[in-house]
């Protein structure tokens, strides 16, 4: 895999340092370069344009409104320097939000990579219509958040839901699922789990089935069993796929808006609210985009810092 | 980041795992691990079930106080038609599948053209180039979206498809795989059309797109998807109901039905029903694509 990645880096080496291959030149050599110079930016050019006009600049602009005391009702757009920087700092609403947003990324990545990896082990054993498995693991995927928070709304409902009812029947106390601060949370996890955990599973899945499969052969002769076979052969080689899918779902979960906006509108008295919420509040029902730009700013920060965790860690691997 | 899926074509998920291994009698373990599996497929089946129950029972049985996968009153398809005489499901399903086509041709063109220049083309400034693309890809949207809605009220496009598709159609991580691809493809298939005085343009589009179908199909599925379902942005900047996407007009419904579970449930599965029929029919694609793209980030 990485050889053919090597390969690849190779040729374009090898392909660079001969600009002027054979075929005949119409003019001086230097016209060459600058041919490739204008169709190079050509070639840019269209995705450059989008690229510079909503990424950006509304990148740079936020930079600039959050140094601003801009609102949406147009007052106060003079420079303040860092004040709203400083004001975010010492919210405790922002904290509380930020607090939110990590706390589900950590309860929710967890089931988030095990319960995929178990799908996909499970699958790889190779189990009868593979396509029926997939079907069932991945279609939740494909719903729009809305659909997800619409169905699982009305089996959380406290009175008419599936769940509680279900509860009952075996008799376990009913759950107030969205509307218990200690539980509202993990409601939101269970139904992000049913929602996304297909995506992490197709990961491993095709990771698993690159796997060699003389790995097996050879401890099959050994005579070591199914079980041994998943721990010291399957895991040790997915060890880099559950590196990156960690990390991926890290970054996916940090950004934790849609359904908890949907199903709790961020409470039960702000126990669920991520900080994407409080930015789009802040910006969109408090007026002030100023603010809203310093928190999304420092949000962007925590994102970098997770990046590039991800990028020495992936480095390090493969160096 | 991701070299190993991306720089090869994607695997055979179908049946590989089966072929793989010499057929093995069915054991107890076997046995426990389709159970395992089922009760997973169950479990991950429940909620689509209990939906469409719910859809197809009426006001009074879905409100019940007392649970019933068989409604006491019959099964009956009040509430589908209920939702398709108030409602705005279709209109907003045409609204979600044209500009999501849009988004996706738009990306797939732009980003296509990007990386060829940066896979095959030696133009100054190359490296920085590459070097910003890569690096945007961890700015998340969340963070775009207070600049964004204040620039798309500047330019008047609130409330227009425009402010929909526009700020869609880039995808720093699908560049990358693209170029990744393109570097894949040998060079001396180019050789012989720039001995002949072929244009670039000529050489992408005779040589290059045809040999990189694969990879086109998983970048536009990932591409559609993503904005078929994309709430957030759209959410932000569309407000008549007229240019609502489905995920957008969906919420409009929660808030307007009310305790109307049955409609509620109808219009959830309405708004499921195009992208799953799709990926019935479309699986194995799906499914390459979204194993090729996925590790590039999303």
């Amino acid at each position: 895999m990485s050889s053919l990645a090597t390969s690849g880096r190779t040729a374009e080496r090898t392909a660079s340092s001969r600009p002027t291959r054979s075929r005949p030149q119409p003019g001086p050599a230097p016209s060459r370069q600058a041919r490739d110079n204008l169709t190079g930016w050509g070639f840019a050019a269209p995705f450059l344009a989008f690229f510079l006009v909503f990424l950006v600049w509304p990148i740079l602009y936020g930079l600039f409104m959050s140094l601003t005391g801009k609102s949406l009702t147009g007052a106060n757009d003079n420079l303040i320097g860092l004040a709203n920087y400083a004001e975010a700092l010492a919210d405790a609403d922002m904290w509380r939000s930020l607090g939110n947003t990590l706390y589900f990324t950590v309860i929710s990545t967890v089931p988030l990579v095990i319960v995929a990896l178990v799908m996909a082990a499970l699958l790889n054993v190779g189990l009868p219509a593979q396509w029926l498995w997939r079907l069932s693991y991945f279609a939740p995927y494909l719903l729009a958040s809305t659909v997800v928070s619409l169905f699982f709304t009305w089996m959380y409902n406290p009175q008419l839901g599936l769940i509680n009812d279900s509860l009952a029947k075996i008799g376990l106390p009913k759950v107030a699922w969205l509307n218990d601060p200690n539980v509202a949370m993990w409601a939101i996890v269970i139904a992000t789990l049913w929602w996304t955990v297909g995506f992490n599973f197709l990961l491993y899945l095709a990771a698993m089935q690159n796997i060699p499969h003389q790995h097996y052969e050879a401890a099959s002769l050994d005579g070591a069993g199914a079980w041994r076979q998943f721990f010291s052969i399957t895991l040790p080689q997915l060890a880099p796929t559950t590196v990156m899918i960690v990390l991926l779902q890290i970054l996916a979960s940090l950004k934790i808006f849609d359904q908890v906006y949907q199903m709790t509108a961020g409470g039960p008295s702000g126990s669920t609210r991520p900080v994407v919420q409080y930015i789009f509040e802040t910006g969109f029902t408090g007026y002030r985009l100023g603010y809203s730009a310093a928190v999304s700013y420092i949000f962007f920060g925590l994102i970098v810092i997770v990046s590039v965790m991800q990028f020495l860690i992936t480095r390090r691997r493969s160096a | 980041m991701a070299t190993q899926t991306l720089t090869r074509p994607a695997p055979h998920i179908a049946g590989a795992a089966a072929a793989r291994k010499p057929r093995r009698k069915i054991t107890a373990g076997k046995a426990a691990v389709t159970a395992v599996a089922a009760l997973l497929a169950v479990l991950w089946l429940i909620p689509f079930a209990w939906a469409t129950v719910t859809a197809f029972k009426s006001e009074t049985d879905a409100a019940a106080p007392t649970v019933s996968w068989i409604p006491p009153s019959g099964f009956t398809a009040d509430a589908f038609v209920k939702v398709f005489q108030d409602g705005n499901i279709p209109l907003w399903t045409w609204n979600s599948l044209y500009t999501s086509a849009a988004i996706t041709v738009i990306t797939l063109v732009i980003s296509a053209l990007v990386a060829y220049a940066l896979s095959r083309i030696d133009f100054r400034g190359k490296k920085v180039l590459m070097t910003v693309i890569i690096a945007s890809i961890i700015i998340p949207p969340p963070v775009l979206m207070i600049p964004l809605f204040y620039q798309m009220v500047a330019l008047h496009m609130i409330d227009t498809a425009w402010a929909v598709i526009l700020p869609q159609v880039i995808h720093p991580a699908m560049v990358f795989v693209l170029k990744k691809f393109f570097d894949q493809i040998p060079r001396e298939l180019e050789e012989a059309a720039v001995m002949d005085g072929a244009s670039r343009m000529r050489i992408f589009v005779r040589i290059i797109l045809p040999l990189s179908r694969p990879i086109l199909a998983a970048v536009a599925i990932f591409v559609f998807i993503s904005a078929w379902n994309n709430f957030l942005w759209p959410f932000i900047s569309t407000n008549d109901g007229s240019i609502l996407t489905l995920p957008v007009g969906l919420q409009t419904i929660k808030s307007a039905y009310g305790i109307q579970y049955a409609q509620n449930m109808a219009s959830a599965l309405l708004a499921a029903l195009p992208l799953i029929l799709v990926f019935l029919f479309f699986q194995r694609q799906i499914i390459k694509g979204v194993a090729t793209t996925g590790l590039a980030g999303t």
